[in-house]
């Protein structure tokens, strides 16, 4: 709300419900729309209808809610649809345990949606961070017209913690590039210098086509290798070439590090307690945590395991990003370290797993 | 730009020629909609820029691509909820759902039945040609028992789904049903349609000959038509109970429900 949402539509499900619910009480008082609809996939097309709309729009949801949006998530990528997905994740396969934790979708968000994009993801590990986060997964959707997906889990959306909020005045807030031509001239697909295009709302005279399939500058089908490569590309560069205003990352102990843990998320905050410990202790620990997940931020994660002689990469998951870790740290001992667990993993258990390899 | 039909002022004239196959009905269908909206722009009603056409998959999906409004082509099915999202944030749209019967009723089932529920401010234009076009003459959920389609080659042994019947137990404002073989008629309906609140829907039989002609005898468009046209029974005041369509009985075409209903926009106490 800090950020100027307007509009939140909705499906119930276990861990993201309480956004939900808090936002049926307070955002309409606030001039917004607050919808439950008959599923996740009315849900998010909703929010792509009312972006176009002209406002600032959001779901939340989980697992099960996500794989159903996925379908929408491809239409707001290939329409460049500003929006943020809470995406609140529970263990899974399937309905798995609704009520706990877990980071096995952190795959899932990547890769679920059909065709070849990139797409903005953020991770945070606290209240505070969930709340400045959310204000910047607006603000980068609403700069690069992409869908950003804030991915959190059961643990941080069950935990209380103090934070502190901003005035709508004090925090950065941007707003999309509106049309700066004449109507006649306006194209809905024709990117600026950094490659994304102004957008203009429906009911503004522009008379927009919104396409679903490949097309041109002006939103007109187009099916040929030349228009697929050219919007392809825009698509995927104008998130790559954009890092520098996408990149968050925090690195504690690294310097000195013999070992560098790799953690994000809820689990980093066990990850963070288990290398006080270790430096209580003497051994030379240090941890990175992206809180950009995807696209990876790889000039950070270089350089904050530059010194170490292994990585360890701590996951509430089968180990499914250390791939990720291993691609960009190839010449370095990258060791995965999954803890399942459906509370967050204790420190214990993380170093129970790592001492083997240190 | 060249005005050559009096139509021409609400379509994107640079993308025809239209992808329809001769002898399809949705031509139809689409100018008697351009014929309403016209009628309801010239009685000051609406304005062009104050339209919006959202459309998902499918041959009469297509429309949104050469119509000259605010428009969007989304995906399979998902039409009615990127309307819903919106209406809701421009309450002062006329908002246009054109879609096919697979479009509307099969894959988007769930969200036709829902906004029919709440009364959303929509206007559903379904145009059913009762077999999937776009993909090669399928089987649709509309298509009459026994007719014979490229995935049920025994013939379809499925009850079909009368979206007329299905809709009006709901809280739509407006459910009517009308046919290409008879302009006259549709063009009023979907004109009652558009100067409706809540939900308002029109059906428009059509007949599609290249693939569900083709398959049951009636491959010749003119033929096609004809069988339609003397299949189609106007009714002043149809009754639901008889409005199954059973291929080879008459297609009872009226206004089944006309109704003013509080519709969600009011109930949320936003402007219409």
């Amino acid at each position: 709300m800090t950020a100027g949402l307007k509009f939140y539509a909705g499906y119930p499900i276990t861990p993201s419900s309480e956004i939900f619910e808090y936002l049926a009480m307070k955002l309409p008082e606030r001039g917004g729309t607050v919808i439950q609809f008959e599923d996740e996939i009315a849900s998010i097309n909703a929010v792509i209808g009312a972006s176009w709309g002209g406002v600032k729009a959001m779901t939340a949801t989980s697992g099960p809610g996500f794989s159903l949006m996925v379908e929408g998530l491809s239409l707001a990528i290939m329409t460049e649809t500003p929006l943020v997905i809470a995406y609140v994740m529970r263990a899974g396969p399937s309905t798995g345990i609704a009520t706990k934790s877990g980071q096995y979708d952190v795959m899932q968000v990547r890769w679920a949606a059909h065709g070849n994009y990139e797409l903005v993801v953020y991770a945070p590990w606290s209240v505070q961070e969930l709340y400045d986060l959310t204000i910047n997964s607006f603000n980068v959707s609403e700069t690069l017209r992409v869908p950003v997906i804030l991915l959190s889990d059961a643990t941080l959306a069950h935990i209380w913690e103090r934070v502190v909020l901003k005035d709508p005045n004090e925090a950065l807030v941007i707003n999309r590039k509106k049309p700066k031509v004449s109507k006649e001239l306006y194209k809905p697909f024709e990117p600026e210098e950094d490659l994304v295009p102004p957008m203009a709302s429906f009911g503004e005279g522009y008379r927009v086509m919104v396409e679903s399939l490949t097309h041109d500058e002006r939103g007109y089908y187009k099916a040929t290798t030349e228009i697929q490569r050219k919007l392809v590309w825009r698509l995927i560069n104008k998130v790559r070439k954009n890092m520098h205003m996408l990149v968050d990352s925090a690195s504690y102990f690294v310097e000195d590090a013999d070992y560098v843990i790799v953690s994000y998320g809820s689990t980093a905050r066990s990850a963070y307690g288990l290398v006080k410990e270790l430096r209580s202790r003497g051994v030379k620990v240090g941890l990175y945590r992206p809180k950009l997940l995807w696209p990876v931020d790889e000039e950070s994660l270089i350089k904050s395991t530059r010194n170490a002689k292994k990585v360890f990469v701590v996951e509430n998951n089968a180990g499914v990003y250390v791939n990720e870790v291993s691609r960009v740290l190839r010449h370095k001992e990258v060791f995965s370290i999954p803890v399942i667990d459906v509370e967050i993993p204790p420190p214990e258990s993380i170093y129970e797993v790592m001492k083997e390899w240190m | 730009m060249d005005v050559t039909h009096p139509l021409d002022p609400y379509l994107r004239t640079d993308r025809l020629p239209h992808l329809w196959c001769p002898g399809c009905g949705i031509g139809i269908a689409i100018s008697s909609l351009l014929r309403a909206i016209n009628k309801h722009i010239m009685e000051g009603h609406l304005k062009q820029d104050d339209i919006a056409a959202v459309s998902g998959i499918g041959c009469t999906a297509r429309a949104t691509l050469y119509l000259n409004f605010d428009s969007a082509h989304v995906i399979h099915g998902r039409a009615i909820p990127f309307a819903t999202g919106l209406k809701l944030v421009k309450p002062n749209l006329k908002v246009i759902v054109i879609g096919g019967d697979g479009d509307l009723a099969a894959i988007g089932g769930n969200h036709l039945l829902h906004a029919a529920r709440r009364n959303m401010d929509l206007t559903v234009i379904m145009v059913n040609n009762m077999i999937y076009g776009m993909t090669g003459g399928q089987v649709a959920p509309t298509t009459p028992t026994g007719v014979y389609t490229t995935t049920t080659p025994l013939g379809n042994y499925e009850y079909s789904i009368n979206v007329v019947k299905f809709i009006s137990t709901l809280n739509a404002n407006y459910v009517a049903r009308a046919s290409v073989t008879h302009p006259h008629i549709l063009e009023k309906y979907i004109y009652t349609a558009l100067s409706k609140e809540g939900f308002s829907l029109v059906e428009v039989i059509s007949p599609c000959p290249e693939l569900f002609g083709r398959h049951i005898g009636y491959k010749d468009p003119v033929e096609l038509f004809n069988k339609l046209k003397s299949l189609i029974r106007f009714e002043e005041k149809p009754q639901i109970e008889k409005s199954d369509i059973i291929w080879g009985n008459e297609i009872i075409i009226g206004e089944f429900i006309n109704d003013n209903k509080k519709s969600f926009l009011r109930i949320i106490g936003r402007g219409v």
